[in-house]
């Protein structure tokens, strides 16, 4: 048997003119060249396998770089934050000694590529993420977009991504408490499936990413590494799509939920007695991310035996070992003295572990096979110090006339009957009926402290049975306002988030985000995306938010045609004692409704415009994060002191949107009033932003109305929690079984 | 004096921790097993709880039926210890042929999620004494594999011994919990076997104990004080 000799680091110093395949890895020419350059040689096949996946936009960041730097320049001061951007995730101090840390992910090519293994391993490589931080995973939420309902193709996206998230994080058990589903045409042929968990931990328990102390021995654990994934960060995530080429079904990782079920457990008991120095899961560009990145991060530099890792093929070569990103894999840096507890702990939970380097003295890190050296390099120029680009970038020519197309002079209704025609129509298309059918496919009871599930306007868990402290999370964004206006778009993803945290009774302590865009090599989307990052960093620093960490996906975009821009932003908040939560639902019959903040006619991107004229233009609402901060603060008081029994925030589909779930949820009507200068029309369908409605038993009416006048915020009474059907006195009365149907029956007729 | 009641974790068990919170709650005492462990620590009652054991992988339930701890379980169930199989747990004492029949996929293929209307049907076996005969109460059902099935004479035996425990309330609105949600024959959704110390039910009372989490009810808390009584009078 002959084989071609082994591209040593000698080999390669020997041969310079062989030509590598950088093109087909990935990597511009320049950038290659710049490889050449750090180790004085061409890279052997290794080497470039390394850093083709480490040097791709999914994983060094290179056009973003520049535009999220200012999220650490600009954070508010917090002293919530532990542990803020680059490590795995965020941590957020949450009080009596927790910590909870919490991350939002993309998983978008790969969902689109093959749903069900797509979607399932992205809340697989979230879990990892947090796991990595040293917290016991609580709870996952799950923000989808999609393409028009009613495309055939959104027919085997959807479920496939749906059952895939399911079929994982119910697996997996834990429970799943929020996230959105928008569909929009945009989406078409770039369904962004972003995968977000939560995680707790006691302060002293932290655990970063990092490798010191010479002697210490590397261990990789969990699944055997198999062939798949390969390329699947700088192939998938790192292009755009394009039907001529060849399927790239085998850049998709499969997922075993059962193992990831395993790699938690063992890794917990193993945190619990101390047993770990350095810890880092593998996901993105699987074994060249993990060495280089817990190298580099450490005080010392390692070296890897890569013969010892466990195949689960073993006709693969040492660059498809170092580039596999095969799912349920940790790799963990122990003190030699301590190592056999560890292999015993992952026995206990027939975990396979494997000692296959140990950490240096020096400061490179150096990959063995077959007794040959294969990789010598400075482990920083690998993972932090990849290629950064200044992407050109401008605002586009269309985004003028997209502005001047101005939605509130789109034609409204005319008469009663009309206005609540297009009520019936807004409640029951894709976007805004109930997503039940969706979210009963996940499990929201797992772990027994789900105080708060999706349509609430966050999730929230219990993290302390004894005190009752809480944590609550939501996620939104809105690619239509962002389209209009990428600064502002981004700004009213923030306020939303936090504004539904805040309506559920917590304080909002921390962002994290994960931002969807087009390809970085149009300028107009860079525009997009420059614009957006300083929205939103502006946004952070006035509301005292910082930003932890998060993700960014580019190239969702098919042809010339981008993806709506679309930034998703996570909010956290703590609530001291979760039995004062207040949930969607009506709870009694008689209780005042007040509407909180103004309303103007703001109709730009709104689910009205979209939904009765099919239209996209003007601006979005107005942001004022002041007000917002306002409004958060009096639904917080007013939940602490039992001010109020249900609230409900208002966003996309505006006042009546809000009132017909919170109806239903509660199964108990509303009578409203149009109040003193306002038409029906805005009433109902206008989308100003910092509102929300609240219920409020009688008794607490004037201690609330005072509290809000002593405060500045606008509170209008509209109306009385009563009967069975929603009626807007002198305009329409809708039952409440009508509703109903209208709600509820369009996702399952769509997709069951 | 108080029962110690053991909940067995096999790898891929959920819902062990819950488990343990509710027989506390109900005022008993939990004791962890582990499925490598033929010892059962002295326990008066077994809690099989509910999760993807072995990943569901081969069939729900198929692979834990041989694990050591199980071979304990089997043998002390026959001597009349009480044992209480959810939704997986079910799975694994149908596997274990401590109860008749077996679970296949939901019919509707889907995930379930919800919290589902049952009626029960026997309130005379070891874990369901609190309840009243024909009582309707409101349980959380999660699963994946939930469709029983069992051949027809074995249903008829079942119904003609009082064996079915509980049974899936049909006729009301889907969205309040009404229907039966996976296909199960005559809306079988929980049986014993014939001395009634062995029950297992697809839905799971565990996450029904406190009014703030889970599905804010307490339905399912009945389950835990009924073996408290049973245990601490015997």
């Amino acid at each position: 048997m002959s084989r071609t000799p082994l591209d040593t680091v000698e080999h390669a110093a020997e041969t310079p003119d062989v030509e590598l395949p950088w093109a087909e890895l990935g990597l511009k020419k320049d950038e290659y060249e710049r490889v050449v350059e750090i180790l004085g040689r061409r890279p052997t096949g290794a080497e470039l396998a390394m850093y083709s996946v480490m040097w791709s936009e999914h994983c060094s960041y290179k056009s973003s770089k520049v535009h999220l730097r200012q999220f650490g320049e600009k954070a508010p001061q917090s002293d919530a934050l532990l542990v803020g951007i680059g490590e795995n995730a965020g941590v957020v101090d949450v009080g009596q000694g927790y910590a909870v840390t919490f991350k939002v992910e993309s998983h978008n090519h790969p969902s689109y590529v093959e749903p069900y293994q797509g979607a399932a391993t992205g809340v697989g490589g979230i879990v990892r993420d947090i796991i990595a931080m040293g917290a016991r995973p609580v709870a996952v939420v799950d923000p989808l977009r999609f393409g028009a309902a009613d495309h055939p193709d959104t027919k085997r996206v959807l479920p496939g991504v749906v059952a895939g998230i399911g079929g994982y994080g119910n697996c997996l058990g834990l429970p799943n408490i929020g996230g959105e589903v928008v569909f929009d045409a945009c989406y078409q042929g770039n369904p962004l499936v972003n995968a977000g968990a939560i995680g707790v931990m006691r302060h002293e328990d932290i655990h970063l990413a990092k490798a010191s102390g010479s002697g210490n021995k590397v261990i990789l654990y969990g699944a055997r590494t198999g062939g798949d994934g390969i390329g699947g960060a700088s192939i998938l995530a790192s292009e755009t799509f394009d039907d001529a080429k060849p399927s790239k079904r085998p850049a998709v990782q499969v997922g075993d939920p059962f193992q990831e079920k395993l790699l938690i457990e063992c890794t917990l008991e193993a945190f619990a007695e101390k047993l770990v120095v350095g810890i880092q899961d593998l996901g993105a560009a699987g074994l060249s991310c993990a060495t280089s990145e817990l190298a580099s991060n450490g005080s010392g530099g390692m070296r890897v035996t890569l013969d010892d890792v466990p195949l689960r093929d073993s006709t693969l070569s040492p660059e498809e070992i170092l580039m596999s990103e095969s799912q349920e894999r940790m790799c963990a840096v122990v003190e030699p003295s301590k190592v056999d507890r560890f292999l015993e702990i992952c026995d206990k939970w027939d975990v396979i572990a494997t000692v296959i380097g140990e950490v240096t003295d020096g400061d490179r890190l150096e990959i063995f096979w077959h007794g040959g050296k294969i990789v010598d390099v400075d482990p920083r120029t690998v993972a932090h110090d990849g290629p950064v680009y200044e992407r050109p970038y401008a605002r586009p020519e269309w985004q003028d006339a997209l502005q001047a197309d101005d939605a509130n002079k789109l034609p409204r209704p005319e008469t009663s009957e009309e206005l609540k025609k297009q009520v019936l129509q807004l409640v029951s298309s894709p976007n805004q009926a109930s997503k039940s059918w969706i979210t009963s496919q996940y499990d929201h009871f797992v772990q027994g402290n789900t105080v708060l599930a999706q349509p609430e306007d966050s999730g929230m868990i219990r993290i302390d049975e004894e005190s009752g402290l809480g944590v609550a999370i939501a996620t939104d964004g809105n690619g239509r306002y962002t389209k209009l206006d990428p600064y502002h778009g981004a700004q009213l993803a923030l306020a939303e988030a936090y504004r539904n945290v805040a309506t559920t009774g917590a304080k909002p302590l921390a962002v994290s985000d994960c931002l969807n865009f087009g390809s970085p090599e149009d300028p107009a989307v860079m525009w997009q995306f420059a614009e957006a990052i300083r929205g939103l960093a502006d946004g952070c620093l006035q509301l005292g938010t910082p930003v932890t960490g998060g993700n960014v996906s580019l190239y969702n975009q098919t042809g010339e045609a981008a993806i709506h821009p679309t930034p998703v932003v996570a909010v956290l908040g703590v609530i001291d004692d979760v039995a004062r939560r207040t949930p969607v639902a009506y709870r009694e019959e008689g209780q005042l409704l007040y509407l909180l903040g103004d309303t103007r006619e703001e109709f730009g991107g709104s689910a009205w415009s979209q939904v009765v004229h099919d239209h996209l233009g003007g601006l979005p609402p107005v942001v004022d994060l002041e007000r917002e901060r306002l409004l958060a603060e009096i639904l917080i008081s007013a939940s602490r002191d039992g001010m109020i029994d249900s609230a409900h925030d208002l966003s996309d589909g505006g006042l009546i949107q809000a009132v017909v779930e919170s109806a239903l949820l509660g199964d108990k009507g509303a009578r409203l009033v149009v109040p003193d200068g306002l038409d029906a029309f805005t009433f109902l369908f206008s989308e100003s932003a910092g509102r929300a409605v609240v219920a409020i038993p009688r008794s607490e009416e004037l201690r609330f109305t005072d509290m809000c006048g002593a405060r500045g915020l606008p509170a209008t009474r509209i109306g009385v929690v009563d009967g069975d059907a929603v009626e807007i006195q002198g305009e329409f009365t809708l039952s409440l079984s009508d509703l109903r149907t209208a709600h509820t029956e369009t996702i399952p007729a769509l997709f069951a | 004096m108080t029962a110690r009641i053991g909940v067995v974790t096999f790898p891929g068990s959920l819902d062990d921790r819950d488990t343990q919170r509710a027989i506390k709650l109900a005022g008993a005492e939990p004791v962890a097993l582990w499925h490598k462990d033929k010892d059962l620590k002295q326990v008066d009652a077994v809690v099989l709880p509910g999760g993807f054991s072995y990943g569901d992988y081969l069939r729900a339930g198929a692979i834990s039926r041989f694990s050591p701890v199980m071979a304990t379980v089997i043998e002390q169930a026959k001597s009349g210890m009480p044992v209480l199989g959810i939704c997986n747990g079910f799975q694994i004492l149908t596997e274990a042929h401590l109860l008749p029949g077996g679970m296949l996929g939901n019919d509707h293929l889907h995930f379930i999620c919800r919290d589902q209307k049952l009626k029960v049907e026997n309130a005379d076996t070891a874990w369901t004494v609190d309840y009243e005969s024909g009582q309707e109460i409101h349980i959380p059902l999660k699963n994946m594999d939930g469709r029983y099935v069992a051949d027809e004479r074995t249903l008829d035996m079942l119904e003609a011994e009082g064996r079915v425990v509980f049974r899936y309330v049909v006729g009301g609105e889907f969205a309040d919990g009404f229907g039966n949600p996976n296909g199960s024959l005559r809306d079988i959704a929980g049986i014993t076997n014939e001395a009634g110390n062995v029950v297992g039910l697809m839905p799971h009372p565990e996450h029904a104990v406190e009014p703030l989490v889970g599905s804010g009810r307490t339905d399912g808390l009945p389950f835990f004080t009924s073996i408290l009584k049973k245990l601490v009078n015997a």
